[in-house]
């Protein structure tokens, strides 16, 4: 009995990994076969050169995403540029310095940011940090790439702390004795010699923020502006790759070259997400070299 | 154990209540059937459900209109969804829904798509007219603009304000997204080219309202009804320069055709409509549904507008 049991659920638990990977092929074979159309018609370098995105333009239309693709790096950067020192230090504090019950305090908490739905994060930023981002650098309008990558920012915020936390608890207690033993202090411990031998744990757990900061749509469509020209700086509106595709969906005619383009704009997305979580993953394996 | 017996309470309660609910909508139900039978004008009304979806402009007034169908129609169950003109207009295409609203006439391309997959022509009946304002921040000085001036400002030939008799202030432009029939209405009754690239596409129109509220040198565009909100103010409008301007936000100009940039807002069928679609449309265009149109901020249909329908409604 026991042993058809084990084979039922060996047999079932082998159709759902199956499954996990035919779901990832098909999305790829759809996101390809779908794309291929637009290729022929527009020509995959045309895509990526210089230019507008402009499928319903009043003359001949234009598939350029070279903007949105500046405006998804500049994004993404921005976020990552506040959110993983902030991440690692809540995180560094969280596993080294934070006392039991703060601990059981401060994880919910970050579960809970992690909860918060992003359409209600892009209200707070049109109405709240709009306003605040335009005072305070003198410019028009706070509906910018900049507003964008702080919300962003704030959402990769929990993947990055626990991942961190993750990778920072891992680091064997000898390193720490050791530094402390030779009369380092508990910051230059932190510092010098944990922060560092959970490099690679704290790497990985940038890039997932980053995977996550990528492909996120409603906020960012919501705060940026998503104009289609190039922008000029971080106080400049900006449309990202994700925030394009859910403008167009709506109202696209199915399977016109706009229709396909839009999935070929899936397609870059996904390829980069792809990569991004692969190097993650990379990173993630090489922990225990850490160790030894 | 004290906790079972609230909870048995509460359910009982729940259950009286479901049952007196239940109660009052079949002796209401019946009286309502007496009295179409008393007017004796149709023979027994068949039980039927409309979908509609589409344009955002359109789904409080539709809603509006079906509530009020369906108290003197019980029998027709009628639900309303926004979206997004082009969001209506595919959804009708694949034969998800029975009306689509839109505020901007179908694609050709759309009109083709439709007749392919649901072998019928569209029919297309114009139910209201909707004005379209451009507004402005309320501490902008500027108060009257010429069409042309508004389609060079969106084009981006005008990036100042000091240009149309403002201060020195950098112009930011604000617009819909190009699911909504508001921005492709505005391209090619205003703009008539492309929108300037430098042009923040916001996702709905209290989006636009909330930015130029927020922006000085902010312009954008909104239905009528938006316009009146605080933080903001409509500019006058004139169709060209020899002409006067006029305010959007005073009814007589909407109406008389004064006001330069109105709409007609469609609805679309799949063939021409019968039973309950049609029925439901002929209120919608009646003197009762018209008044209605005026009561919840938008314009009645003209003469044209009536000629435009006898082709679906004939």
């Amino acid at each position: 009995m026991r042993s058809r049991t084990e084979i039922m659920m060996q047999i079932i638990f082998w159709a759902s990994g199956i499954a996990i990977i035919l779901f990832l092929v098909g999305i790829l074979f759809t996101l390809l076969s779908n794309s291929l159309p637009a290729l022929s018609e527009v020509g995959l370098l045309n895509f990526f050169r210089p230019g507008l995105w402009r499928p319903g333009a009043f003359g001949e239309p234009t598939y350029s995403i070279n903007n949105f693709i500046i405006g998804t790096f500049m994004v993404t950067v921005g976020a990552l540029a506040f959110a993983v020192p902030l991440g690692v230090a809540a995180a560094a504090y969280l596993s080294e310095i934070a006392s039991p019950w703060e601990r059981e305090l401060f994880k919910p908490i970050v579960e809970v940011l992690a909860g918060i739905p992003s359409v209600v994060l892009g209200f707070i930023g049109l109405v709240i940090l709009a306003p605040i981002l335009a005072n305070l650098f003198n410019i028009p309008s706070g509906i910018n790439a900049l507003n964008g990558a702080i919300l962003v920012g704030i959402m990769a915020l929990p993947t990055i702390i626990t991942l961190a936390e993750d990778a920072i608890t891992a680091v064997p207690k000898e390193y720490r004795h050791a530094s402390l033993a030779l009369g380092g202090t508990r910051w230059q411990t932190i510092w010098k010699v944990t922060v560092p031998a959970a490099f690679s744990g704290i790497t990985a757990a940038a890039m997932l923020g980053m995977g996550r900061a990528i492909g996120e749509t409603m906020t960012v469509l919501m705060v940026t502006g998503n104009m289609i020209a190039r922008p000029s700086s971080f106080l400049d509106s900006t449309r990202t790759l994700s925030a394009n595709i859910a403008i167009d969906i709506g109202d696209v005619v199915s399977n016109s070259v706009h229709f396909h383009a839009l999935f070929f704009v899936g397609l870059v997305l996904f390829v980069i997400t792809f990569i991004v979580n692969l190097l993650a993953d990379i990173l993630i394996q090489r922990k225990p070299e850490v160790n030894k | 154990m004290k906790q079972k017996r609230w909870l048995a309470l509460f359910g009982a309660a729940l259950l009286v209540l479901a049952l007196l609910v239940t109660g009052c909508g079949q002796s209401e139900a019946p009286m309502e059937t007496e009295t179409e039978e008393e007017t004796g004008a149709e023979e027994a009304p068949e039980a039927a459900s409309i979908m509609i979806a589409g344009s955002d402009s359109e789904v409080n007034l539709v809603t509006r209109l079906a509530e009020e169908y369906m108290i003197v129609n019980p029998h027709v169950a009628i639900a309303v969804t926004g979206g997004g003109s082009g969001v209506g207009i595919s959804s009708l295409i694949d034969g998800g829904i029975d009306i689509a609203n839109s505020s901007r006439p179908m694609k050709e391309a759309e009109e083709a798509d439709l007749k392919e997959k649901q072998g019928q022509d569209t029919h297309a009946v114009r139910f209201a007219v909707d004005g379209v304002a451009v507004v402005v921040n309320k501490d902008n000085p500027v108060a009257e603009l010429t069409v042309d001036q508004i389609g060079a400002i969106y084009r981006g030939e005008i990036a100042n304000w000091s240009e149309v008799g403002g201060e020195d202030l950098a112009i930011t432009l604000y617009g819909r997204q190009s699911t909504s029939g508001t921005y492709v209405f505005f391209m090619e009754k205003v703009v008539q080219a492309d929108y300037s690239p430098e042009m923040r596409n916001l996702a709905g129109t209290s989006d636009i309202v909330e930015a130029v509220t927020n922006d000085l040198g902010g312009i954008g565009y909104a239905a009528i009804g938006y316009a009146t909100k605080d933080g903001i103010k409509a500019v006058l409008v004139a169709a060209d320069e020899a002409s006067e301007a006029f305010d959007p936000t005073i009814l007589e100009n909407v109406t008389s055709g004064d006001y330069p940039l109105t709409r007609p807002l469609y609805q679309f069928v799949i063939g021409k409509p019968s039973g309950a679609i049609l029925d439901f449309l002929l209120y919608e265009v009646s003197e009762a549904g018209q008044q209605l149109v005026l009561n919840e901020g938008f314009y009645p249909i003209t003469n044209a507008d009536v000629d435009f329908n006898k082709k679906a409604l004939q």
